[in-house]
């Protein structure tokens, strides 16, 4: 009982990272229809950032809960400005083209990242430095809940919370809904669509970041392919809670951690990653938008 | 997407390579060398190209090989087996080399070891201690013990000296070294009359270990036996210890960087693993050896870099006695190598092309690795 009560502990500590990456997808595929292949990149490129920041800012360590903070806010900003840029010089450009061409400029950009940062960081794994001591909340009960595994939990939830709320809530939200139900009509409104989208690609890569450094924190060894498998299986995730919706790729995300865990715990470690996409077909068959999604008349 | 298009680029340049063909000079002997400079096990290529290169410096100080220079060509795998092969076909193919040294990595051994066999160049690997690696032909050999012997022994030394009744064993399922130890380990520990209270795996590149953690917690072993490389190696001990293992992890040759110190920090102390040689070993080769290294590269060698040196002193040494570099003599001499002091102990060449050779068991302790005990074969 007590190993299934920590596998599930285990399971939603490593969910709330898909779910930070897979909200990232959610915002830009909400707004724009599009499926960001290169978010899984952005959130590597957020942790080398902290990486790189740490190693250059503090004393060898060095373990204190503002430096983290102050990584976190760092990453999640370089991240907001990569994705403005790639937004800016690789999709804007092809905002008339089909669909397709965009999609592939994706995977471009994804493969640009990850074989870049091969270059630019160098292939071989590098230790994330520790900022924030791990300790035990919950001795003695048998079952281990960490303070970082508490903390990337609290982080993703009021991600989210915070992400609905300006969605839902506030008139940039209003434009970012707009935009995402009709482009055409949200500019004969006066709204710039343009800005919106920037918007929208700058919140999610800055997710991504978050996710980065929050990984690093919590696995602490980060390389430049690190955000590929994590991408893909938060993509599925995003999928599965029904994309473009907020609190469904949460769910998704969590889902996704907490199956794989089990199955590795219960069954075995090969099926870890064949189980995401087991879970997708699952879904899709029996709910085509989501568990969370509104079906809804696509115009083909 | 990333691994399709990096075999796309291997195909077209093993296509170059085969019609691209560079005269070598008449005055120097060209051997080849493929090793992970990059990648997943960077440091393991790296040490064992350090061993390589002071190894072919010393032998050009000292006048060379047959009266002509000695000159390694070296080739990155990035870590990967399928790199290896276009690697080593670059090697045979482009720069025509008389024999080849590498990997240290099971899996990429024998992903490049047929080809030298098809060759009919001799190949010799430093540290892959799988016995499939020499089993695939005449041609391929190697300076280190076997998992056989490595896994019996870390068995023997969980049973004997750490009185283990019950072990666990966390593998890496996708590598060929990891899963062959953890089988000797296996077999050995029952037979001493232990008992493996699990058995359960993960793949290289993970990085959450919690799950199959937890399963192993829930059986509580009196060891963890751990055959996997020194980049999961540090994240499994640090994980473990939040889960409250407090037991001992063992392991091999594969935990042999200074990465497993680094990323396990104070959750590897009172870790054992075995390996190829110890730096605080008393024998004189190896502190002559560990001195010159140690003014070129200003760091204390590892085990990889050692047999990278042993491997390129074997190689010359069977050269010097066939007096030529045509592959089946040369192959021929190595075959028959016997008694040659190297850095790791005496090297001898048995009829599988395995080196027979003692194990030493090292322990970290206090962040340091320290010498335990030695094993003669």
């Amino acid at each position: 009982m007590n190993d299934l009560l920590q596998q599930i502990v285990n399971g939603i500590a490593w969910g709330s990272l898909y779910a930070l990456i897979a909200l990232g997808y959610t915002m830009v595929y909400g707004v724009l229809r599009l499926i960001n292949f290169a978010h899984g990149d952005v959130y590597m490129i957020g942790a080398m950032v902290a990486y790189y920041a740490a190693r250059a800012l503090l004393a060898p360590g060095t373990s204190s809960a503002g430096a983290f903070f102050a990584l976190l806010v760092l990453s999640m900003v370089s991240c907001g400005a990569l994705g403005f840029l790639i937004e800016r010089l690789a999709y804007r450009p092809l905002r008339g083209a089909p669909k397709l061409t965009a999609l592939i400029t994706a995977i471009g950009v994804s493969l640009l990242l990850e074989n870049g940062g091969q270059l630019v960081f160098g292939p071989d794994p590098k230790f994330f430095p520790q900022l924030l001591e791990t300790r035990e909340l919950s001795p003695g009960s048998g079952i281990v809940v960490t303070n970082v595994q508490l903390l990337v939990l609290c982080v993703s939830l009021t991600l989210m919370v915070g992400l609905q709320f300006l969605v839902f809530r506030t008139r940039v939200g209003a434009a970012l809904r707009a935009v995402s139900y009709s482009a055409e009509a949200a500019s004969l409104m006066g709204i710039d669509v343009d800005r919106v989208i920037s918007l929208a690609f700058v919140l999610g890569s800055m997710l991504a970041g978050a996710a980065g450094v929050l990984v690093g924190l919590s696995n602490p060894k980060i390389e430049p392919l690190m955000g590929i498998m994590p991408g893909l299986k938060a993509f599925v995730a995003a999928v599965v809670g029904g994309i473009g919706n907020i609190p469904g790729a949460m769910a998704g995300g969590i889902l996704m951690g907490l199956s794989e865990v089990l199955v590795v715990g219960y069954i075995s470690s090969t099926y870890r990653d064949a189980i995401a996409f087991v879970i997708l077909i699952v879904v899709l068959l029996v709910r085509p938008s989501g568990l969370f999604g509104a079906s809804l008349q696509e115009k083909v | 997407m990333a691994r399709r298009l990096s075999l796309l680029a291997a195909a077209l340049l093993s296509c170059l390579s085969v019609g691209a063909c560079k005269q070598n000079a008449a005055d120097e002997i060209v051997i080849g060398e493929f090793a992970s400079l990059t990648g997943g096990t960077a440091t393991f290529g790296r040490s064992s190209d350090a061993g390589v290169q002071l190894a072919v410096n010393e032998i050009n100080a000292a006048g060379g090989l047959l009266g002509k220079k000695l000159r390694v060509v070296v080739e990155d795998d990035q870590s990967k087996p399928e790199e290896a092969r276009t690697a080593v076909l670059k090697l045979l193919k482009q720069d025509e080399v008389v024999a080849v040294l590498g990997e240290v990595a099971s899996s990429r051994s024998l992903a490049a070891a047929p080809e030298c066999q098809r060759a009919g160049v001799p190949m010799i690997s430093p540290a892959s201690t799988n016995p499939k690696v020499t089993a695939v032909g005449e041609y391929v050999f190697r300076v280190c013990f076997i998992d056989p012997f490595q896994g019996s022994t870390m068995a023997k030394f969980a049973a004997d000296s750490l009185h283990a009744k019950s072990a666990a064993i966390l593998r890496d399922i996708k590598n060929d070294y990891s899963v062959g130890l953890a089988d000797f380990f296996r077999d050995e520990f029952s037979h001493r009359g232990g008992k493996i209270v699990t058995d359960v795996s993960y793949s290289e590149g993970d990085i959450d270990f919690k799950a199959q953690l937890t399963t192993i917690r829930g059986v509580k072993p009196d060891v963890v036996f751990v055959p996997g490389y020194y980049t999961e190696v540090g994240l499994i001990a640090r994980q473990a210890r939040e889960l409250g293992i407090s037991v001992p992890l063992l392991g091999g040759d594969g935990w042999d960087s200074p990465r497993t110190v680094e990323i396990g920090g104070n959750a590897v102390n009172g870790c054992y693993f075995s390996n190829h040689y110890a730096a605080d070993d008393p024998n004189p080769v190896a502190q002559q050896f560990i001195q010159k290294f140690r003014a070129k590269y200003s760091e204390v060698p590892d085990a990889m870099a050692v047999l990278g040196y042993d491997a390129t002193g074997v190689l010359a040494d069977a050269i010097k006695r066939a007096g030529t570099t045509d592959g089946k003599k040369l192959r021929d001499a190595i075959a028959v190598t016997k008694d040659y002091a190297g850095v790791s102990g005496k090297i001898t060449i048995d009829e599988q092309r395995n080196a027979r050779k003692s194990i030493v068991v090292l322990k970290i302790d206090g962040g340091k690795v320290k010498f335990f005990q030695k094993v003669e074969p």
